[in-house]
């Protein structure tokens, strides 16, 4: 394959040449702009000009928004713990169902991914709002509980709705709720291929369950848990929808900041400086993880 | 045999409607080398997997030093186990693998590693403790799979299939390695395979199966020269089977008339059969004699058998050369077709029997085993 390609170079620049012009024109140079943007300011309404000011970016830095990058680092932290906790089980039943409930357990898993976020963050807004069926189904059981203690004439004061939109807790919730999936198939692709004879080998030689999983079945799914962490934490720091709907004031996240600065405050530079630092503190985090795993990796093979 | 160690007692177990084991009776007594032999699909490695406790019984029980273990879990069982696939834990290194169940017996460090150290030495991987798995060969990750169970001193060793993943050169090694390594440690093995050459080499005792049920327990040299079935028979070796009737039933002789096999199968020995009844014949190749018969050639005298009785004339068909012996195909005068071994034991050997060469077949009256089923 690699050796075929290479003889037939006109045919293997005739099929690259689509998909390369595609990133080239419609993600490269929109994001180069982007990129340039960040070096300039705003001349009229309309019109920038790059002059390659760092004025942006020493803005950005500013504790302000360095506040609210951490706490969506933080927010995306928390997401991707819980989406962990939360996928793990997921992934283990998946594994070890049978073939036909396995694939009941993908499609379930799989079907909202085919339905608009949009609709689905709405509808975890009718799920958590103070007239929502979480505060229903609580304020049932207080209501039949108040009627209990009535009998006895000490009846419980008025039901007061927990406050479950609009916070910090909505967002992580929401974030939860959208990464999941994407947390349990990695995860599942990695424990799917685990050689079940390791696991009963590890019950044979006299340990339990819970120590099989300790030392055999999370050891080996590490690559799975490293690229089910990536691709949950990533998407979550950029969230957008989900803070901006199920978010009060206090829990914005940059991207709502970034969206802000792109249309009512309409100050691209600014906003593109952010969107660039962003990227600029996911690389860097990435680099450092990459750093360190291979740091890991060389000590164990010396 | 000594006082059993292991006892399967009417076990069967059933997969929704299939009958993978049914109703298996069989005592392994201390020290033996013991192989459950037979095709695949014949509930073998079910038997295994149900001493290890991967699967519990559907009915019956399994004795362990007369305590019934049928339904503890197999971390709390005396057994331990060499996989198929070996099972070694790749994120271990090779020390740590061999440690590993006795880290979490709770073993203490020094006593662990000396330990460790001497189940290394013993499959002699002496200086392999700080690799790891994907650095070994198949044959050295099965080595650290046997020091991994060995180590932790179980009271049986189980093997499933323990060298069908090996190549033909290393699997001979393996087989009297592990016959001398049984020797050495003392421990009760009990292995599965599907190859009957490696069975006869290794076991001391060997369970035949077929179809989830026990067809015949017996000694390597028993199965082959005293099988109680047309399928041991088959199984095990190469056989010629014929079917017959049994014409005569004495105390001390018997004759078999056999429609595919122009003459009459005289045995030195009675059959405890009902006179006439339809039996079948098994004739191992390597117990016919091959007998020129061109240019008028007088048949080959026979001491032990009466004129008329095995002797047939036939025709060399096909000789397939295995180097140490040829088999050759022989056609039967009247139709039929007898293979028949011979050993080449001088260089020239080989040469002495053509294709197309009309034979004499001959054989004592001692090589036939008669089978009632």
């Amino acid at each position: 394959m690699d050796e075929s390609w290479r003889k037939a170079k006109a045919v293997f620049a005739a099929l690259s040449a689509p998909p390369v012009i595609w990133l080239a024109v419609f993600f490269l140079a929109p994001l180069a702009i982007i990129w340039g943007y960040s070096f300039g300011n705003n001349k009229s309404l309309t019109e920038i000009a790059v002059d390659g000011t760092f004025a942006n970016y020493i803005h950005a830095i500013k504790p302000l928004y360095m506040g609210i990058i951490f706490k969506s680092f933080g927010f995306a932290l928390i997401t991707t713990a819980l989406c962990l906790v939360v996928g793990f089980p997921v992934a283990i039943a998946l594994t070890f169902a049978s073939q036909r409930s396995k694939a009941w357990l993908l499609l379930l898993i799989m079907l909202p991914f085919w339905t608009n976020l949009l609709i689905r963050t709405y509808a975890l807004m009718a799920v958590l709002r103070t007239e929502g069926y979480i505060n229903l189904i609580l304020a049932f059981f207080y209501n039949a509980l108040s009627r209990l203690t009535a009998l006895t004439g000490h009846p419980l004061a008025a039901f007061q709705p927990l406050e479950l939109l609009h916070n910090n807790f909505a967002v992580v919730f929401g974030l939860v709720y959208v990464q999941l999936p994407f947390m349990v198939l990695p995860l599942y692709a990695a424990l799917d291929r685990l050689d079940r004879s390791l696991l009963e080998a590890s019950l044979d030689l006299g340990a339990g369950h819970l120590t099989t999983f300790a030392r055999v079945v999370i050891p080996l799914a590490v690559p799975g848990i490293i690229s089910g962490v990536l691709v949950t934490l990533i998407p979550s720091v950029g969230a957008y929808l989900t803070p901006d709907l199920l978010g009060g004031p206090s829990s914005q996240m940059i991207a709502n900041v970034i969206e802000r600065q792109f249309k009512t405050a309409n100050d691209w530079p600014f906003g593109a400086a952010l969107s660039f630092l962003l990227m600029y503190m996911t690389f860097l985090a990435l680099a450092v993880q990459a750093i360190v795993s291979r740091g890991r990796r060389g000590r164990r093979e010396a | 045999m000594s006082e059993p160690i292991i006892r399967f007692e009417n076990v069967t177990k059933r997969y929704g409607k299939v009958l993978a084991v049914d109703n298996v009776s069989l005592s392994i007594g201390e020290g033996e080398f013991f192989a459950l032999l037979g095709p695949s699909g014949c509930g073998k490695t079910t038997l295994l997997r149900m001493l290890a406790g991967f699967e519990t019984p559907t009915e019956g029980r399994i004795l362990i030093d007369g305590e019934d273990i049928s339904r503890t879990p197999p971390n709390k069982r005396p057994v331990n186990m060499v996989f198929q696939s070996y099972a070694v834990f790749p994120h271990m290194t090779v020390a740590a693998n061999v440690a590993y169940g006795l880290v979490v017996d709770g073993v203490a460090a020094p006593e662990r590693s000396r330990r460790v150290e001497e189940a290394l030495a013993l499959v002699k991987l002496d200086g392999y403790g700080g690799r790891k798995p994907d650095q070994l060969s198949g044959g050295q990750r099965q080595r650290v799979a046997l020091a991994r169970a060995l180590v932790k001193r179980p009271r049986v060793l189980l093997l499933d299939e323990p060298l069908s993943a090996l190549d033909a050169k290393l699997r001979e090694a393996m087989r009297s390695e592990l016959a001398q390594l049984q020797e050495k440690v003392g421990i009760t093995f009990l292995f599965v395979t599907h190859d009957q050459d490696e069975a006869l080499a290794m076991a001391s005792r060997c369970a035949v199966m077929n179809r989830g049920l026990l067809q015949q327990v017996a000694t390597p040299s028993d199965l082959y020269e005293f099988p109680n079935s047309r399928f041991v028979a088959d199984f095990i070796g190469s056989v010629n089977l014929f079917e017959g009737r049994l014409a005569v039933d004495e105390p001390d002789h018997a004759v078999v008339v056999a429609p595919g096999l122009p003459t009459r199968i005289f045995l030195d020995h009675g059959v405890t059969g009902a006179a006439d009844s339809a039996v079948w014949v098994a004739l191992r190749p390597e117990k016919i004699e091959l007998h020129k018969r061109g240019d008028g050639r007088a048949p080959p005298r026979l001491e032990d058998t009466p004129e008329g009785c095995n002797l047939v004339a036939g025709v060399i068909r096909q000789i397939s050369y295995l180097g140490s012996e040829s088999v050759y195909e022989v056609a039967l005068e009247g139709g039929g077709a007898v293979k028949a071994l011979r050993s080449n034991l001088t260089r020239r050997d080989q040469e002495d029997f053509t294709w197309d060469e009309p034979v004499w077949l001959a054989w004592h009256a001692c090589s036939p085993a008669v089978l009632l089923s």
